[in-house]
């Protein structure tokens, strides 16, 4: 029925082993190639240089880390809060909601790299464009998500509440909203994925501090090894944000985890 | 005098004529049966009962009174146990108290003591996924009588069971009627099963949906879990050959 929501997410360990191996074993053939060919390390340095730079850098990388993480948990705290708003006004009001709906897609299709430059033009060089662009980029996936999940109640169990004497209230407190923890969690995972890189670009494009602003430091002087040492960072920090909603869905979700005797 | 009562009621679903003057009526106390082909209509008249459709002629009434549209005098046991899948157990039978705005500790203290007589003992904390088939039926109907309703709707309650599953249901069910005689009205297409537990059984007709006999039941409770007894036998061979006739009608 719910084909497009995952079932179970990692148990376990042991079922991480393969992924550990591949990524184990693609950096040892980057190292591999880059020691045997000699290539510059101005165009590809080896994965032990990045990690070398990273603790070497480690005082910067971590003052520019904390705008990033910032602007990160900002936008999305936002996000958040509108998404949820406006999905349970859309709920309640199926005219409101094929009204704006065109408009949050037609939010989806702007590019970044047009829109960036523009919120960083309007709100200058502080948290508030990082913020808005983070929330711009995840809000769509948690919204959708949402809508779709209330959508996808079960009608029986709708109709039995409303034999039971249910309000429209109720409905959805009791029966319409756990019914869209699970498509909740889905677009929740999507959005985090592209929440870092989003705090990332509206750095790159006007910033005062920030990963984004490492990065861009970093290429114009031509270290190609600092650049992926930020990289590094950020991919850990999208893979921890990854972990920590992994986690919580385990505990939002744990009926979907518990064994089923069907 | 009846509690319940249904007179000449019909209903179309766009252009299919779905109910067709059904007439039907229970008293306070009466276990009654309604027994139809599937697709008859039967979860339709539960339907109308429950406020889900409206009839578009006809009258119900309750209590003598015309039914209310926002009228829940009803425990409803839908078709599919309708168990919330997020929901522990003890959870998902006090729902009908906290939809009438009972507190959920309030509501876990009324039903708790019924858990022993539904045998769902020690599964309170239990998810209904990891219920087997059997005490999930039996879940939804403590739902439904934990609502404390004057009269209980049950929709083909034991109709998703295995066969033997079914009838140690049926048989705990007797059981647990002849001791609290809850006016019931159940939907089965199940002739045994009616016979089994009905003061009275209604039979409808295929699609439009007739009343086309009532009988009465005379056999002697307990019915079930001994030999079937000549009573039950005749009533069981009527009604078979009441729906092997109206079958053959349409052939
Ligand atoms: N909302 C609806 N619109 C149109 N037809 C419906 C609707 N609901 C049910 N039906 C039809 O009404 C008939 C009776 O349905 P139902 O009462 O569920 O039958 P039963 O419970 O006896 O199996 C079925 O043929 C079904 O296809
Ligand atoms: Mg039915």
């Amino acid at each position: 029925m719910q084909s497009d929501v995952p079932r179970r997410p990692g148990r376990g360990l042991a079922r991480g082993i393969p992924a550990v191996l591949s990524v184990v074993s693609a950096f040892l053939i980057w190292e591999t190639y880059v020691r045997l060919s000699g290539i510059s390390p101005l165009m590809l340095p080896a994965p032990s240089r990045v990690l070398d730079q990273i603790v070497l850098n480690r005082a910067l990388l971590w003052d520019n880390m904390v705008p990033t993480l910032k602007a990160t948990f900002a936008g999305f705290a936002l996000s958040l809060t509108v998404a949820f708003s406006l999905s349970v006004v859309l709920d309640f009001m199926p005219r409101v909601r094929r009204a704006l709906f065109p408009i949050f897609v037609v939010s989806q299709t702007l590019p970044l790299v047009a829109i960036a430059p523009l919120v960083v033009l309007w709100f200058g060089f502080d948290l508030t464009p990082k913020v808005l662009l983070v929330a711009l980029v995840t809000f769509f996936p948690m919204l959708v998500a949402l809508v779709d999940g209330y959508g996808a109640t079960d009608p029986e169990i709708e109709d039995l509440m409303r034999a039971m004497g249910a309000t429209r209230g109720q409905i959805f407190r009791s029966a319409r909203f756990p019914s869209a923890m699970p498509y909740f969690f889905a677009g929740l995972r999507i959005s985090i994925t592209y929440a870092v890189v989003a705090a990332i670009f509206a750095e790159y494009v006007g910033a005062r501090a920030g990963l984004g602003i490492v990065i861009l430091n970093a290429k114009n002087s031509f270290r190609p090894d600092l650049v992926l040492a930020a990289v590094v960072i950020s991919s850990a920090l999208t893979l921890v944000l990854f972990a920590i909603t992994a986690l919580l869905q385990r505990v939002v979700l744990r009926w979907r985890e518990v064994g089923s005797t069907r | 005098m009846s509690l319940l009562d249904i007179q000449n009621v019909s209903v179309t679903f766009g252009a299919t004529a779905i109910l067709d003057e059904i007439s039907l009526h229970v008293a306070k106390g009466e276990f009654v049966s309604i027994l139809g082909p599937s697709g008859a209509g039967k979860s339709t008249i539960f339907r109308l009962l429950t406020g889900a459709a409206r009839h578009d002629s006809g009258k119900i009434t309750y209590n003598g009174q015309p039914l209310a549209t926002k009228h829940h005098g009803f425990g409803f046991m839908p078709q599919r146990d309708a168990l919330m899948p997020w929901r522990r157990i003890i959870d998902n039978l006090t729902l009908g108290l906290e939809v009438q705005g009972i507190h959920r500790k309030n509501a876990r203290a009324q039903v708790t003591p019924l858990l022993a007589d539904f045998g769902l003992d020690g599964f309170a904390r239990h998810y209904p996924s990891q219920l087997s088939g059997g005490m999930r039926q039996r879940a939804a109907l403590l739902r439904t009588i934990a609502q404390n309703r004057p009269v209980q709707l049950l929709d083909e309650p034991f109709g998703a069971l295995d066969a033997l599953t079914r009838t140690q249901m049926q048989a705990w069910f007797e059981m647990r009627w002849r001791a609290a005689r809850w006016t019931t009205l159940l939907v089965t297409h199940d002739v045994r099963e009616a016979v089994a537990l009905s003061d009275r059984i209604y039979v409808l007709s295929r699609r439009p949906a007739r009343v086309i006999a009532e009988v009465h039941v005379p056999a002697p409770r307990p019915r079930m879990g001994r030999r079937v007894s000549a009573e039950a036998h005749a009533v069981e061979a009527q009604l078979l050959e009441i729906l092997l006739n109206q079958t053959g009608e349409t052939l």
